[in-house]
């Protein structure tokens, strides 16, 4: 094996397009494992020496110049590589010069551009964010802040300037919102309507909404917080603002509230500013007491249920009751059961969005009892998300252990594709259960990408004479760009069961695996 | 003149993905994207001292 180090000098690229970059040089070289184009920051260095992709030229460059590390056979392959890494990053640029009137050099150019009122989203690297976000702040703008790696105390800062101006600081860690109609990272195409949502949880907002929006309800505000603002330690004062706007917001007159359990402390003044609204409120608290009394408040324990409680309020009425109290749902699963043998007894789970496999493993926790996780709540059911899988197991992909230095599975959801295969080879696998999502920002045919690992994971299977049930949801709406008819058709082509919701598929493979 | 956040048309400015940006655009909102890169070389030390001077001054 030869590896090359090319060093160019004083190139920022975000580290999203360099990720995404490496992703497809890597695929064509055939190992994705060969490829890494990063900036020189010291992290970014360690990562390389970890994977052995780093070189003398490589160790010598500085944060802002762009390296680009390749490992091959030949040096003829590295030199493909290299054009193809480079071609990709010019034409980029070319687009960009091209938008040039919609491109500017700093945020104070950007703000002097726009008119009030205006809102920013901030995707930099965590440590560059804050200053930026400060400086928006000033500039009287609200902020979405997707970023990550931001300390608590920068947290409580940036909220407390946000609050100080009445504006909205939404994150850090914020993947979504969708304000005035305009969808914000990793939002979806919805109908407008009288619903206003608020949630510390991405995927989890995005469900709530899609499925609203699906279901013939519509949303007038989707707002997020960023998932530690219930906690002790920021008080929950974005989810307050959040909850104050909407409740004086004259478009607004259901509210859905969205969460993993709050601080006890959070969680009280929480309810208690809820309960003063005159307005009916759904509140999800995802794994939160079951019995939990809040006086006038609705609480519900799944996504799916928050819409349609949601829907009923608005006089939409509930999409369950066109069922007319029919669940077809364990006669899928006999059927589905027919094709399994003995020893297929497992459900495995692969994720790209963390508040549905939370959902899963909360779900399959109550019917099943033990589900061994990489975001387990219980540290003996911890699993390093490297280890193999054991018993019933649900992965979230795109927490950390799965993302250094790689994008997003939302964004390039081929990551999967290992996993799936080998969960499918698991004599004990029964069912792959797994989660589509399309909408703004993400990948532009996550079900092509899925359904071709479906094919590749049943043919083996196919020799060995096995079958596996392959269950999936798609978190999107029927308006999306990626089109929800074109997804669930490649997905049902290989034999998928698609449900409406996460909730509904984690409870059809559920009733699968049970006796 | 500072208009509420809500009901009125909004602008966004994009500090980051590109890809964002471009989703904006698709939507036809009223967007700018800020092509940024890290100042100092990207150095947070010199970084910081750089905005203790600002504040200071």
């Amino acid at each position: 094996m030869i590896l090359k180090n090319v060093v160019q000098k004083n190139s920022y690229y975000d580290s999203a397009t360099l990720m995404l970059l490496s992703s497809k040089v890597g695929q064509h070289i055939g190992s994705t494992k060969q490829v890494a184009v990063m900036m020189g920051s010291d992290m970014n260095k360690d990562i390389m020496r970890a994977s052995g992709l780093l070189a003398a030229e490589g160790e010598a460059a500085n944060p802002n110049d762009l390296i680009f590390a390749i490992q091959a056979e030949t040096e003829a392959i590295i030199e493909e590589a290299l054009a193809m890494a480079q071609e990709i990053l010019n034409s980029r640029s070319a687009k960009m010069e091209q938008q040039d009137t919609q491109v500017v050099k700093t945020v104070a150019d950007a703000a002097a551009r726009l008119s009030d009122p205006k809102l920013a989203v901030v995707s930099l690297p965590g440590k560059y964010a804050v200053r930026e976000v400060k400086k928006l702040l000033r500039e009287n703008c609200h902020v979405l802040l997707f970023s990550d790696n931001i300390s608590c105390e920068d947290e409580n800062t940036l909220k407390d300037m946000a609050l100080e101006r009445d504006l909205l600081m939404m994150g850090p860690d914020c993947g979504t919102a969708v304000i005035n109609g305009v969808g914000l990272g990793f939002a979806n195409k919805l109908r407008r309507g009288n619903i206003g949502l608020a949630a510390a949880s991405g995927t989890g907002l995005q469900e709530v909404m899609t499925l609203i929006s699906n279901f013939g309800g519509g949303i007038s505000q989707a707002l997020g917080t960023g998932g530690r603002d219930l906690k002790e330690v920021i008080g929950g004062k974005m989810m307050g603002h959040c909850i104050k706007l909407l409740q004086d917001d004259p478009e607004t007159d259901v509210m859905v509230v969205i969460s993993k359990p709050p601080a006890p402390s959070v969680m009280e003044r929480m309810l208690h500013q809820l309960q003063q609204s005159q307005k009916p409120t759904v509140v999800c608290f995802l794994g939160g007491d079951e019995n939990m009394d809040a006086n006038g408040l609705y609480m519900v324990h799944t996504l799916e249920e928050a819409a349609c409680k949601a829907l009923e309020l608005a006089k939409v009425g509930r999409p369950d009751d066109l069922r007319q109290g029919h669940d077809p749902l364990p006669a899928m699963a006999q059927t589905l059961r027919e094709k399994l043998d003995a020893q297929q007894t497992n459900i495995r789970g692969l994720y790209c969005g963390g508040t549905l496999a939370y959902e899963s493993m909360l779900l399959m926790k109550q019917a099943l009892g033990d589900v061994y996780s990489n975001i387990a709540l219980d540290a003996r059911l911890a699993l390093d998300g490297t280890a193999p899988s054991q018993g019933h197991t649900v992965l979230d992909l795109g927490d950390d252990a799965f993302t250094v230095g790689k994008p997003h599975p939302m964004i390039e959801p081929s990551l999967r594709g290992e996993r799936l295969l080998q969960e499918a080879l698991d004599p004990s696998t029964a069912v792959i259960l797994f989660d589509v999502e399309i909408g703004y920002g993400s990948h532009e045919n996550p079900a092509h990408v899925a359904a071709e690992e479906v094919a590749q994971a049943k043919a083996i299977l196919a020799e060995q004479g096995r079958q596996v049930i392959f269950i999936a949801s798609i978190c999107g709406t029927y308006e999306d760009m990626q089109d929800y008819a074109t997804q669930k058709g490649l997905l049902e082509e290989q034999g998928v069961v698609v449900l409406e919701s996460n909730a509904q598929a984690a409870q059809l493979a559920i009733l699968t695996v049970s006796k | 003149m500072e208009q509420k956040l809500f009901g009125n048309s909004l602008s966004v400015i994009n500090l980051g993905l590109p890809s964002f940006f471009d989703d904006l655009k698709r939507q036809g909102a009223s967007c700018v994207h800020v092509d940024w890169t890290p100042p100092a070389g990207g150095d947070v030390r010199l970084i910081e001292i750089l905005d203790r001077l600002e504040e200071l001054g």
